[in-house]
């Protein structure tokens, strides 16, 4: 039989441990408030990174440069050079007066397309010779080109119907004997930032949550804080889950200023749930934090802890389809992207804010968060050092 | 078994029972075999040069270090399988302050208040604040204390949980006079109280405050016992010199056999050897002639700790 003394009674059992854990949530809560320089970063380097790569990346872009060569004045070729104004995707800007001149415009950068439209083209192709129109791109940049090409391509069904009446109606391009009717849901337009933006917030989040966390356990080594805290009767569960929940506070802040600029910056819609939205990033916020903050157990000083986490940042952003299409990479790629906590929340997030999806379509998703959350949990509070051996 | 159950017993008022202690870090160990027992309201000191693995025993003590052999209870709680027992009992200041720096002398004691859920952790704070004398600075940050108060918040922080032990690292280093007093003073009330007190120092006088003491150097316990029978232990005999040049007196007796040590004190020196007789067949002619005063006196605490350094200093050599 044991007699509990006052300090055990006190400090055993689970309202003891909530009350661990609220220290260290309010201490954590004063120091990141007393830190002013992260406090502003962490408010600013996403809305900064939002307003810049959301309205500068585009994959897809129109208006690109084109000079035409023209040495037929049919017009054929004023119609062709009509109708790819009318794609939006080129703007003919230059004239060329050789095909040397042609060669240099588009070698030296200063057009992405070149046109050239041979002499006698409109007399050719009445005759039924099949003259051919050489369009040269600059693909050095396949996604700056791609669309572009499809649009030249979709073209040649409809770009001569004017011309092409009365005797000479039967060299028009025959109709194929069925309709091929494709319909671009979600974004009909093929508007990059409503892709990126959504992506966006998971990539600023995944940054920002691994950092924050990262630096925890090592900055209370470095301070020499850590031996008093070791001293005290304080289990790694509670220092972890109380060192976790403040940046969810913080983490939430970032993605309601995100959201409000997605909305009201860049009109990306909400098609789904927003409130389902919200669980589900703040999970995501979750994730990122223990994985940062299994770093910090493992590496010995900040600047360790810092390299892991950008070591674990890359991947998610090359890998999770936010930069590439993820079907476009390899098998053994997609299998390790599946690994990556990005990966899954760009399915939910451009799930729900683009395709209006429900708990049900993204259930698989939201578990694979929650699992990789526990792992990175679990191996947290194993890795923690207890001593100072 | 609990703490209490242990108490009933008769050996009642042993807090600290440890046995055979190692330690080392990779190179040749740090703590050596260390056996010691320390009584419950009790201030014990535990002096040793720099190195000598004081605080990689005190840490072994309250769970921060694993030994790498021997076994020991402290609170009647095992060292090695019951560091959270231990851990909510025993209060440890360390060395280095290792309060946050960035938060308050406030936000730091309700911290501490409520990983030891107080009942009300902010009257707690308060109250510990007004008993140290802080309330000017209680919203002061921690890390723009001087080092005297750094020194007086960690031990407030330490002994706001009401522990049953005191781990004290080198509390004062660095800490003037009258706080020093201050500091003592309060140590004693607490072991009044029943608070045991393991404190290491460097200071000879902080020494004499202790009712028992351990000397230790290289890891291995030199010397123990109160502090009178540390110095009788020593077996050394001492004279006082006062008069002329003292420095070139000093520099020949080194040179003398039977002189095992040479210090001086102001505008004394002090003289001692391990054995007596030899000392006194060697300095006879000194003592005879002058023009030096000699007077034969006790050897002081600092006197046996030089001479067990510079003992030790040679088996190592
Ligand atoms: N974590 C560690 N890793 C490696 N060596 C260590 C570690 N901690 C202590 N040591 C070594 O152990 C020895 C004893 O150190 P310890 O801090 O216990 O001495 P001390 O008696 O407290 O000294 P001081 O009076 O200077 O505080 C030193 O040589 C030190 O270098
Ligand atoms: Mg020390």
């Amino acid at each position: 039989m044991s007699v509990e003394s006052d300090v055990d009674r006190r400090t055993r059992g689970f309202r003891a441990s909530f009350s661990r854990l609220r220290a260290t949530f309010i201490k954590e809560f004063l120091q990141l408030r007393r830190d002013r320089i992260t406090f502003a970063t962490m408010i600013f380097i996403p809305l900064m990174q939002l307003l810049l790569f959301g309205t500068a990346i585009n994959t897809n872009p129109r208006h690109l440069p084109t000079a035409v060569l023209i040495q037929d004045d049919s017009s054929f070729a004023r119609s062709f050079l009509a109708a790819m104004r009318a794609t939006d995707y080129f703007d003919i800007s230059t004239s060329a007066s050789s095909e040397e001149d042609l060669d240099h415009l588009i070698l030296s950068g200063k057009v992405q397309f070149g046109v050239q439209i041979p002499a006698h083209f409109g007399r050719d192709l009445i005759r039924g010779d099949r003259p051919a129109i050489l369009v040269i791109a600059d693909a050095t940049d396949p996604t700056a080109t791609g669309s572009a090409v499809a649009a030249l391509n979709g073209l040649s069904q409809t770009v001569f119907s004017r011309e092409l009446t009365g005797a000479a109606a039967s060299l028009a391009p025959k109709k194929p004997p069925y309709d091929l009717r494709v319909h671009l849901r979600y974004n009909p337009a093929i508007e990059t930032r409503l892709n990126i933006v959504p992506g966006l917030m998971g990539t600023i989040l995944t940054l920002t949550m691994l950092i924050f966390t990262g630096l925890s356990v090592t900055r209370e080594i470095e301070r020499g804080t850590m031996e008093s805290l070791l001293a005290m009767p304080i289990r790694p569960v509670e220092i972890m889950l109380g060192k976790i929940a403040p940046y969810v506070v913080v983490g939430g802040l970032q993605m309601t200023l995100i959201l409000s600029a997605a909305r009201l910056l860049f009109g990306v819609p909400i098609e789904g749930s927003l409130p389902l939205l919200i669980a589900l990033t703040l999970l995501f916020i979750v994730a990122n934090l223990s994985v940062g903050y299994t770093f910090s157990t493992i590496a010995t000083n900040q600047l360790q802890a810092m390299q892991m986490s950008f070591f674990f940042f890359l991947p998610n952003m090359l890998l999770s389809g936010f930069m590439f299409p993820f079907r476009g990479m390899p098998q053994w790629a997609q299998n390790f992207g599946e690994v990556l906590p990005l990966t899954h929340y760009l399915r939910i997030v451009r799930g729900i804010m683009l395709k209006g999806a429900t708990f049900v379509d993204l259930q698989l998703d939201v578990l694979a968060l929650a699992l990789f959350t526990l792992a990175a949990m679990a191996l947290a509070v194993a890795r923690f050092r207890q001593t100072l051996d | 078994m609990s703490a209490q159950a242990v108490a009933t017993e008769p050996e009642s008022d042993i807090v600290i029972d440890v046995e055979g202690l190692t330690k080392s870090f990779g190179g040749p160990p740090v703590v050596k075999n260390l056996t010691m027992q320390v009584h419950k309201g009790l201030i014990y000191g535990f002096l040793g040069p720099n190195g000598s693995g004081k605080t990689t025993t005190l840490r072994m003590l309250c769970g921060l270090l694993t030994p790498d052999s021997g076994r020991g209870t402290c609170l009647g709680y095992d060292i090695r399988t019951q560091t959270a027992d231990i851990k909510r009992h025993v209060g440890y200041m360390t060395q280095r302050f290792s309060l946050y720096q960035d938060l308050s002398i406030r936000e730091n004691l309700e911290f501490v208040a409520r990983i030891y859920n107080l009942d009300h952790p902010r009257q707690a704070a308060q109250d510990a604040i007004v008993r140290l004398g802080l309330e000017n600075r209680a919203d002061q940050l921690a890390g723009d204390l001087s080092g005297g108060w750094k020194q007086r918040l960690a031990l407030g922080a330490c002994i706001l949980p009401q522990p049953e032990l005191l781990l004290l690292d080198e509390p004062t280093a660095g800490v003037d006079p009258k706080a020093r007093r201050d500091f003592w003073d309060e140590i004693h009330k607490l072991a009044h109280e029943g608070l045991t007190v393991l404190v290491s120092t460097h200071y000879m006088d902080e020494a004499e405050r202790c009712h028992e003491i351990t000397y230790i150097a290289y890891g291995e316990i030199l010397a123990h016992g109160s502090v009178a029978q540390v110095v009788a232990d020593a077996h050394l005999s001492t004279y006082t010199v006062t008069g002329p040049d003292l420095s070139d007196l000093a520099e020949y007796l080194k040179t003398l056999d039977g002189v095992d040590m040479v210090a001086p004190f102001g505008v004394e020196l002090h003289v001692s050897g391990r054995d007596g007789a030899k000392l006194d067949t060697a300095t006879a002619t000194l003592r005879a002639e002058g023009p030096q005063v000699w007077t034969q006196g006790e050897p002081t605490l600092e006197d046996v700790f030089i001479d067990l350094m510079s003992k030790t200093k040679d088996n190592y050599a």
